[in-house]
């Protein structure tokens, strides 16, 4: 991840992508997978180059949930508070995690090393509760097991 | 030696691919030829990574598998200490009638040769002779509803698109598979991807509708990554493209990645979503089906419903609609999750009851304790006390008691919930995944969540509860889609199903 803006790369990204029907989401999905993020400028840069608003472009943005428009920590915690997960004790041992950090959901820690977000499911349900780690998952995360995978982020 | 080892994410998320390498290193150290297959899941979780191992007798298992546990399978299988025998006489397998999944878990997901050597493609070639109508009639008649949730017959929805007049229509597969307790769709298109490329082509020959699109979840990485090569692969084959398998029929179809949005399963909101916009809900009519995808007629359907229909061509409408019980036929995947002994998905014939799929087949809680709450159809279901497990899985004895089947997830909850908890996370998820269109979604879930914090801290419990009860009211007459018309289920099912936990004396907001 690079969190600095380089309009070059966001054009390349824009050009890879205006084959398709729709080109928005997927622009914003590699986008962010490059920067971790969302820039304004990124933002006035795609609605230039798809000639739409920088309205729709934030209007966009601001309702999906995976988009972030500050960047996140260097490593990405997601992990599932729906109702299987629950069942497993996936709150309380959240909770204890995000105390332990001086977190809240969606907050970075200080050293700018992990940010923990929600994610409500991740087709796990039976191996509850579950995680995410940099896009790499983990079922069956009790409370030291989550206790190890934030340590293990570093 | 040849050896399985599932790349289903459930299998990968508890430690797969390190015991696929323990499983090489051993191999190489002990000098043993050694072959392994990354195959799907089985839907046996509570069994993964469930590693199989070919012998004569058959494929038999060993699981959950650890790496300490990878050498003893060199020694003396038999005695292994995770060995559950033959894969296929585990009860929990042998019990169901697998239609839709029978290649899940026993082929490799991106062998072509595999697929077609089990039965796949010969659906789509009894497609391309039946011809439009004729494939229109087939799915009607095997009485396949949809199984995203609504349970809508898929054979009249393909008729209407299919009738309608215009230069381009399309196909559009519902994989956003958002409820909790649900992972069928996902699967499906790790351990075989191949059915959801044939039943999408089936669709689009059905229809005169040329282009499709698999909008999966940003959640589901490894299903994005299986099913696109899986298209590349069918591309390749002839099987997508122009005059696929030698017809006249043109078809090829792409993955499009969602962004985190639960309400992006709604069709409409789906295909906004697809368009490049807010995903927000379109008022119907129009239906989808005459003004879709860019305003063009389009076949949306649920992942499950369209793969499944390769095998009802194969075997026949006949065949299908045999199993079941009143309005609904043939086979559903029960995907059983939570606080549970052995979760994973059962495919079953519509009519086995609640309590023998909770009990029976599950064997009840992992935890030990009492069952005793049962969400059933995601976060818009309700929950199901045991004293309502005689219900049979059945699209209509759900409704009469205020339920709903919904993409046929079930959550199991031991003693320890909190019923008056749960009923505020619903009011809670409602509002945090509204789409914003409706003030009784909008609003009154956050209202909602108010409210049922108040009862939860004791204060005048009875005149919130009332006013919880007219919330659900207005919610279900003033709400456009589901997302905020069915919140109410969970929500008066805890109410009503488990009143003394909404009966607590006041105590301090910050106990537990
Ligand atoms: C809030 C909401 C979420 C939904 N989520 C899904 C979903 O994730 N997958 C799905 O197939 N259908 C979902 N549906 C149902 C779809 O709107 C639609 O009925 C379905 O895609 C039609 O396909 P089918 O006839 O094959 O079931 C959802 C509906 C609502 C109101
Ligand atoms: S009920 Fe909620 S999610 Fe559905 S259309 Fe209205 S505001 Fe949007
Ligand atoms: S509810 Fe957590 S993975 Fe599905």
């Amino acid at each position: 991840m690079n969190n600095d803006f380089k309009p070059e790369l966001v054009e390349a990204i824009i050009d890879a992508n205006l084959g398709l029907e729709r080109p928005l989401l997927p622009v914003l999905h590699a986008i962010q997978e490059e920067f971790g993020f969302i820039s304004e400028d990124a933002m006035r840069l795609v609605a230039n180059r798809l000639n739409i608003t920088r309205a729709e472009v934030y209007g966009v943005v601001s309702f999906y949930h995976d988009y972030r428009t500050k960047p996140a920590g260097r490593h990405v915690l997601k992990l599932c508070r729906a109702e299987a997960c629950q069942s497993m004790g996936s709150e309380a041992n959240a909770a204890a995690l995000l105390t332990r950090l001086g977190l809240d959901w969606g907050g970075t820690t200080e050293d700018g090393r992990l940010t923990v977000e929600p994610v409500y499911c991740l087709g796990l349900c039976a191996c509850a509760p579950s995680a995410m780690l940099d896009g790499e998952l983990h079922g069956r995360l009790d409370a030291a097991g989550l206790e190890f995978l934030a340590q293990e982020a570093a | 030696m040849r050896i399985y080892v599932p790349c289903d994410a459930a299998a990968l998320a508890t430690g797969a691919d390190k015991v696929a390498a323990a499983i090489v290193a051993e191999a190489g150290r002990r000098g043993v030829e050694a072959q392994i297959v990354r195959n799907g899941s089985r839907g046996m979780f509570w069994l993964e990574p469930l590693v199989e191992i070919v012998t004569p007798q058959g494929r038999t298992g060993f699981g959950p598998m650890t790496v300490a546990d990878v050498p003893g399978l060199f020694d003396a299988p038999g005695q292994h200490p995770k060995a559950v025998g033959l894969v296929e006489e585990i009860p929990f397998f042998a019990k169901q009638q697998r239609l839709t999944f029978a290649r899940c878990g026993v082929i490799d997901p991106l062998d072509l040769g595999d697929y077609i050597a089990y039965g796949g493609y010969a659906g789509l070639a009894q497609a391309i002779k039946l011809g439009p109508a004729g494939i229109c009639a087939e799915v009607k008649d095997s009485g396949l509803r949809g199984r995203g949730g609504a349970g809508f017959p898929t054979g009249i929805k393909w008729e209407t698109v299919r009738t309608a007049q215009a230069d381009q229509k399309y196909v559009v597969c519902n994989a956003d598979e958002g409820d909790s307790g649900t992972f069928a769709d996902r699967l499906m298109m790790e351990g075989d991807p191949f059915s959801l490329v044939e039943g999408m082509t089936i669709a689009g020959i059905a229809t005169g509708a040329t282009r499709g699109y698999v909008y999966i979840r940003s959640e589901y990485p490894h299903s994005i990554r299986t099913m696109n090569k899986a298209i590349a692969r069918a591309r390749q084959a002839k099987l997508l493209g122009a005059n696929v398998m030698e017809s006249s029929h043109d078809f090829d179809m792409e993955v499009f990645v969602g962004a985190g949005a639960y309400v992006c399963g709604e069709e409409t909101a789906l295909l906004d979503s697809l368009e490049g916009k807010r995903g927000q809900v379109r008022a119907k009519p129009p239906l989808p089906a005459l003004v879709g995808l860019f305003g063009k007629p389009t076949v949306i359907n649920n992942a499950i419903s369209l793969l499944t229909i390769p095998v009802i061509l194969e075997k026949g409408a006949k065949y299908y609609a045999e199993f079941g019980m009143g309005r609904s036929r043939g086979t559903m995947p029960v995907q059983i999750a939570g606080n549970v002994k052995r979760g994973g998905l059962f495919e079953a014939a519509f009519g086995i009851t609640l309590g023998e799929i909770i009990n029976d087949i599950a064997g009840g809680t992992a935890s030990g304790r009492p069952v005793r709450a049962v969400q059933a159809g995601g976060p818009l279901g309700a929950y199901f006390p045991p004293s309502l497990f005689d219900t049979e899985y059945d699209y209509e004895a759900f409704t009469k008691r205020n339920g709903l089947i919904g993409h046929g997830g079930l959550v199991v909850f031991d003693d320890s919930v909190d019923m008056a908890k749960m009923a505020r996370f619903a009011m809670e998820f409602c509002a945090h995944e509204s789409c914003g269109k409706c003030t009784p979604c909008r609003i009154g879930s956050t209202r909602g969540v108010e409210v049922i914090d108040k009862i939860i801290a004791g204060i005048e419990p009875e005149k919130n509860l009332s006013l919880v009860e007219d919330l659900c009211e207005t919610m279900k007459l003033g709400s456009l889609c589901a997302l905020g018309g069915f919140t109410p289920y969970p929500v008066m099912s805890a109410i009503t199903h488990f009143p003394e936990d909404f009966q607590k004396p006041a105590m301090p907001l910050a106990a537990e």
